[in-house]
């Protein structure tokens, strides 16, 4: 392709494992009204996900994957296969394989051309053909982990190939959230892989997408400071991308929420630390001198994005069992009801003395602000609160100690201070996490289609 | 109070912001409502008084990051979140609620730049008492 070649149209129909299922019908009918060269992704992988997703995988050789993955995809799927509108999704997790199986099904269901699926695959390093690369990364640490998962995140370059090669839909593990846009991009434009400028560019568009609607006034509203129309119909996001990379961010046609310099600063932003350094296995992307300004209605442009040399390595994130999690609430309302609550949490903690760490929250008086350690609650001065709800949660290597803290937070109903009531206790397995880098030739991408 | 001191405002008269995670590491923007505050900003919203607002949870490090084309800063803090979303026995063990935290910081502001101060609509009767 050349420099002329037509802008792309990338929406994004999901920003992570839980988001909303009707997102993408508008988003498609945006796409195809307006018509030209456009594809549809789907970014379903938060951090944790894909450790759930393995154990999923494990309990059922046909899970781990997206569980909304038909969901999803049942509205919009024969559309985007008859008039060519590209699927990308991690929506693979743990089992691509898997997922292109029912997305195949599907397509039978819905009586539509079976579309060609490709398989981006590589991430997982879960498997003992691994376990010497994961302990020259992780040092001593990875000795005597039940690991649960291990994946590192790949780049676009799989995503790119399969899409060149034909595919209708790209069914991908680990990748790295911008590189579900970069893939497309480097397989419209035909940028080289050191077109570092063009490439940062996109993989900034990719990170203003990867959130769904937290770029078109999700995740933003804060009445009588940032007020956003029509939040309950919240559109989802649609980038304009042109052959340097360049992008303007707008929305899905009549929908709810709004694109402007303040969205799209704040999401530009999110989950970033030195914004001349964005790490990404495609790009290392700098916004330092970056722009945003707005040319119309809900359409923002992004400019002065610049990009360096990719990094030599890859992330890996690996997760492995650790203990269970133990939570348990009490309310206590009406005069004296924080008095009553600060009792309750005296009284667990002399009866689960020994038990650490223990934290307490007073929902009502302050919970989320404070540290585990309860130094921010301790220095709250006590108040008369007439509605709390008391929350204590403890981490323990074995499920009989956790089980501790149920029993007690129960035991309040009869032996704790007058009037508790509405007691819920909670229980599940922890998934402890490290990190580490690994040579990215170590890890290459396997990219083959489905039949 | 005479007409020249600064005012006190907290400062989501000034900003809003977004909290962001990766492990045990939590990221703040603070987004100027208007470019004429940001040098405002910049002078009071220093990772000094950043880590003295945030001391309770105790970062080993904070780091502002400056974006003056945006008018916007970001701002970096270490080990903020007993250990991050998998370790944490906090309900918010993403820290998503910490930009809000922020944003009750007190500033100074000079009384010819209160007119770029964004306060909430408030009914007339509120404002009379």
């Amino acid at each position: 392709m050349t420099a002329a070649a037509p802008t792309l149209l990338v929406g994004c129909a999901a920003g992570f494992s839980g988001d909303r299922t009707d997102a993408a019908r508008p988003v498609v009918d945006t796409l195809l009204a307006r018509g030209g060269p456009a594809v549809l992704i789907f970014e379903t992988l938060a951090e944790r996900t894909m450790a759930l997703a393995q154990l999923a995988r494990r309990a059922d050789p046909e899970a781990g994957f997206e569980p909304l993955l038909v969901d999803m995809l049942q509205p919009v799927l024969a559309d985007c296969v008859t008039h060519r509108v590209p699927i990308v999704g991690n929506f693979g997790a743990a089992n691509p394989p898997a997922a292109a199986r029912r997305i195949l099904a599907l397509a039978d269901t819905l009586g539509v051309r079976r579309p060609r699926v490709a398989l981006v695959q590589g991430d997982d390093l879960s498997a003992p053909a691994h376990h010497a690369l994961l302990r020259d990364a992780l040092g001593p640490a990875a000795d005597g982990l039940d690991i649960a998962s291990a994946n590192a995140y790949l780049g676009a370059d799989g995503i790119a190939q399969a899409l060149r090669d034909g595919a209708d839909v790209v069914v991908t593990g680990r990748v790295a959230d911008p590189s579900l846009t970069v893939g497309p991009a480097l397989a419209h434009f035909g940028w080289a892989g050191d077109d570092w400028d063009r490439i940062a560019r996109a993989t900034m568009a990719g990170h203003l997408l990867e959130c769904g609607a937290q770029v078109t006034g999700g995740y933003f509203a804060d009445p009588g400071y940032k007020d956003v129309p029509g939040l309950a119909r919240v559109g989802f996001p649609i980038a304009e991308i042109d052959a340097d990379g360049g992008c303007v961010v707008g929305k899905a046609d009549g929908t709810g929420g709004c694109v402007d310099e303040r969205t799209v600063k704040e999401q530009l932003l999110y989950e970033l630390h030195d914004p001349c350094a964005y790490l990404t296995p495609d790009v290392v992307a700098d916004i330092g001198d970056a722009s945003v300004q707005q040319v119309g209605p809900d359409r923002v442009r992004l400019s002065g994005v610049r990009g360096h040399v990719r990094p030599a390595q890859l992330k890996v994130n690996v997760f492995h069992r650790a203990g269970w999690l133990a939570e348990g609430e009490i309310s206590y309302a009406g005069p004296g009801a924080e008095a009553r609550a600060r009792l309750a949490a005296d009284v667990l903690r002399e009866r689960l003395g020994g038990l650490a760490p223990l934290r307490a929250d007073l929902v009502g008086v302050t919970s989320v602000f404070g540290d585990d350690a309860g130094r921010w609650l301790a220095a709250q001065p006590e108040g008369d609160a007439r509605d709390v709800r008391l929350r204590v949660a403890t981490r323990q290597p074995l499920r009989a100690d956790a089980e501790r803290l149920l029993r007690e937070v129960t035991a309040l109903y009869t032996c704790g201070p007058a009037g508790g009531g509405g007691v819920r206790t909670a229980m599940r397995e922890r998934l402890g996490t490290l990190a580490c880098l690994v040579p990215r030739e170590r890890v290459p991408a396997r990219v083959e289609f489905v039949s | 109070m005479t007409a020249d001191a600064p005012l006190v405002a907290p400062l989501r008269a000034a900003a809003h912001g977004r909290t962001g995670d990766k492990g045990n590491r939590s990221n703040i923007s603070v987004i100027a409502w208007d470019p004429a505050l940001y040098p405002l900003l910049v002078a009071q919203v220093t990772e000094a008084a950043v880590a003295a607002h945030f001391a309770a949870r105790a970062p080993t490090r904070v780091t502002r990051h400056l974006l003056p084309r945006l008018h916007a800063m970001n701002f970096v803090l270490d080990d903020l979140l007993d250990g991050g979303v998998n370790d944490s026995l906090n309900l918010d063990s993403h820290g998503k609620a910490l930009a809000f935290r922020l944003l009750e910081l007190p500033l100074q502001v000079p009384p010819e730049l209160s007119c770029f101060l964004r306060v909430p609509r408030i009914s007339t009767q509120e404002t009379r008492t």
